[in-house]
């Protein structure tokens, strides 16, 4: 009896091991041809790259810490491959979902090594996540060059600094296009309450938080409304995105925003679940509006809640980068680009843009316009006085914020709810 | 002939042939060639010193799990609760080492008393699994998966409290320790001899306690026919304690390798799912030790080689793990097929 039990139990089991796994099978999709044929033939060169005849294309490779396809931060980052490929005639290798959750008994700077192997001259590792591995990673291959996005190891002002040659950090001053994202949702909501969806809590979300904070401020003031109305509470989730069983469910978060008079939700997070929150329950009443994040089309998932999306477009940098790399110019740099204020949606000059959503009223979106024209003309937000949460000073009557200050903000700023840091 | 060893060997490389087949299929179905998908996962795993390198970092904590699981299932005991005791192995190696981070004591010393810490977490761990089994009268499966849970709590609090890296809270993990906390490597290549010393040393063990000893005899005796063994005068449920006790210090010793070996640091997945990776071996294997060294080490090589199918083919890794899973089934299909057979013959 006791014996059967046990086997099924263990049939069971296995039964569900395989299942589990089958689950993420289908999304085996969208190969692109030429990778699947062509690849093959690097791995069993290995000589290539030593004896790379001239005409030789130029591979670069990508990890992803979520799937190429998240509609957010990972997406892209594929889509800024993908343009590389076409301005350089080069060639991407990637692997997505580079995460302990998804790819476990991994380390990033181990699949690096397999996108080496398969050419990578150049390998662009696209999380904070990934911050020690990239340097561990940078240090073990100096002839490899290295673009660890979003982090600041070899911003020589910052408070991480190490020489690595062969790294290159790239970042985008979100801030515009966080503060441009508040006063969308600063002109849209009808409570007043604006709830942001953070990621986990450390310098970066912090000062996108609060950026975004200070242009719904800003919007909301300038609308001519009671400063005392305007609440904006930020609630994180712990990672990146959600991993069932490890972090809050962004899902759950912004259904407990939007049901509890939070009309507005902005995401932090790696992709937009917050939107398809906010078409459900739109739909069955409840006024519901979100603000996307990271990738440009963001919108497209639910257009009749979005009120717009502040994105990152990597082409431009990365094209330079990777030109250097390839004409021997290289430098090891910090770089943290502003938008291009001319145009700060052109794909080939603007590494940060803001794009109004459908669901933006016309008045609010002419406003927004006219917002980020007077960034475009210097308007600072990150100037005093400004609080911390706690009510200690950050920032002087009429002193503006050094990079370093903005870089590695402390603390939320005061009239924000949420945490500061973990308690 | 099929009744012999050699129709158990027959029946068993029908199962590979039919997981192969099926797994063939599924490929075929999202139009992805299966040689190719099998060459790429070989080359993914023995086509370079580095990649074979890859393969046993993961074969190391894998074969500590299941030569832990052989003392279990020879005492009839079906201990799930190895990835919590891996966790717990891997919290105290992180907690010994958080103690020493300052310290001016010799590194090799303090990774010794690290591992060794992480072996009594993970034993004590599978203590309670077995206290709930024979004073609480809990079947170690759901008393296991329940600890596992608990496991994986305590990790979370940990790294998003009490361990949490300063100005950051995070799912990502702690910090990562010095360098001087790691076991050495071999240059250029990822994996440590020791680590792998480690493992071996785990198998040896456990082999010699199972073939040539007492001790080992009556814990199959135990496993065999627990009434029987203690109207023998066999103190059976103390025998079951001792084999908790035994996989639990080898699953935690896993753990540890996990920490000072692979991640340097807690993370939320530190196990990376080798529990469970290690019961399809053992259960693959039919709880012989003399195959845990091949079986592991081919499922350490399909992980490590389906790497290449998103890289090279744009396919999931989780391939691998159908496989894997796939495999077992089969197994445990065709043996019973094969004894219905032998019954009927």
């Amino acid at each position: 009896m006791r014996k059967n039990f046990a086997r099924l139990a263990m049939f069971a089991l296995a039964l569900m091991l395989v299942l589990s796994a089958c689950g993420g099978t289908p999304a085996a999709t969208e190969a692109p041809v030429v990778d699947a044929t062509e690849a093959p033939a690097m791995t069993e060169a290995p000589a290539v790259a030593t004896e790379a005849p001239a005409a030789e294309q130029f591979v670069f490779g990508l990890l992803m810490v979520g799937p190429y396809n998240d509609n957010g931060w990972s997406q892209a980052h594929y889509e800024a491959g993908l343009y590389l490929e076409e301005k350089l005639g080069a060639k991407m290798v990637y692997l997505d979902k580079v995460n302990p959750a998804d790819r476990p008994g991994t380390t990033p700077d181990q699949l690096a090594e397999e996108l080496v192997a398969q050419g990578a001259k150049l390998v662009i590792f696209n999380s904070d996540d990934m911050k020690d591995a990239s340097t561990t990673f940078a240090k073990a291959n100096p002839d490899v060059f290295v673009i660890m996005a979003s982090g600041d190891q070899v911003w020589p002002e910052g408070n991480i600094y190490e020489e690595i040659p062969n790294l290159t950090n790239i970042m985008g001053r979100m801030e515009y296009g966080k503060m441009m994202a508040g006063c969308a949702a600063a002109l849209t909501t009808d409570t007043g309450k604006i709830g942001y969806l953070g990621p986990l809590i450390n310098d970066e979300t912090r000062r996108l938080a609060s950026s975004a904070y200070l242009g719904a401020k800003h919007c909301w003031e300038q609308a001519g409304n009671d400063p005392a109305g305007l609440e904006f509470k930020v609630t994180w989730i712990g990672f990146w995105f959600n991993i069932p069983g490890v972090t809050l469910d962004p899902v759950q978060v912004s259904n407990d925003f939007y049901t509890t008079g939070y009309d507005v939700v902005i995401s932090g997070i790696d992709n937009p679940v917050n939107l398809g929150e906010a078409q459900k329950l739109m739909s069955e009443g409840t006024p519901s509006y979100g603000v996307a994040y990271d990738y440009v089309a963001a919108c497209d998932a639910a257009p009749e809640v979005c009120i717009g999306v502040p994105y990152f477009n990597w082409g431009p940098e990365y094209l330079k980068a990777i030109s250097s790399a390839q004409d021997g110019t290289w430098e090891s740099q910090f770089i943290w680009a502003s938008p291009d204020w001319a145009d700060i949606n052109n794909p080939d000059t603007s590494t940060v843009g803001f794009v109004n959503g459908p669901a933006l009223s016309e008045d609010a979106a002419a406003a927004v316009d006219a917002f980020a024209d007077e960034l475009a003309g210097g308007l600072n937000l990150f100037a005093g006085p400004l609080n911390f949460q706690d009510g200690t000073p950050y920032l002087a009557d009429g002193e503006e914020a050094t990079d370093q200050q903005i870089w590695y903000l402390s603390q939320l700023l005061e009239g924000m709810e949420g945490l500061s840091a973990s308690e | 002939m099929l009744k012999g060893r050699l129709g158990a060997v027959l029946f068993q490389l029908i199962a590979l042939v039919l997981a192969l087949g099926f797994v063939s299929l599924i490929l075929i179905s999202a139009g992805a060639s299966p040689m190719e998908a099998f060459k790429n996962m070989f080359t993914g795993s023995f086509g370079s010193m580095r990649k074979f390198a890859e393969v046993l970092v993961t074969f190391v904590p894998l074969l500590l799990v299941t030569a832990g699981l052989l003392i279990t299932f020879s005492a009839g005991l079906w201990n799930i609760g190895v990835e919590g005791q891996i966790v717990l192995g891997a919290i105290t190696t992180a907690g010994v080492l958080r103690v020493f981070v300052d310290s001016t004591l010799p590194p090799a010393l303090i990774i010794t008393l690290a591992i060794l810490g992480g072996m009594i977490g993970g034993a004590l761990w599978a203590s309670l699994a077995g206290l709930l089994k024979t004073f609480g009268g809990v079947n170690e499966i759901f008393g296991g998966l329940g600890l596992n849970f608990v496991s994986t709590a305590l990790t979370l609090y940990l790294i998003f409290g009490p361990w949490k890296r300063d100005g950051v809270a995070s799912m990502s993990g702690t910090e990562p320790f010095p360098d001087h906390f790691s076991l050495p490597q071999v240059p250029e290549l990822r994996i440590s001899l020791w680590a792998l010393g480690i493992a071996v040393v785990g198998i040896v063990f456990v082999y010699f306690i199972l073939q040539g000893t007492y001790f080992g005899l009556k814990l199959k005796a135990v496993g065999k026919n627990f009434r029987a063994a203690y109207l023998l005068g066999i103190p059976t449920w103390q025998y079951s304690m001792y084999s908790f006790l035994i996989c639990g210090a080898l699953a935690g010793a896993a753990g540890a390798m996990q920490v000072t070996a692979v991640y340097h640091r807690l993370i939320p997945s530190i196990s990376s799912g080798y529990g469970y990776l290690g019961l399809m071996v053992a259960m693959l294997i039919n709880y012989q030790a003399i195959w845990a060294v091949p079986v592991a080490l081919f499922f350490a090589a399909l992980n490590i080689g389906s790497i290449q199918l998103p890289i090279v083919m744009k396919l999931d890794s989780s391939l691998a793990g159908v496989l894997q899973g796939v495999l077992v089934l089969f197994v445990l299909l065709m043996e019973g097929a094969r004894q219905k057979f032998v019954k009927k013959a």
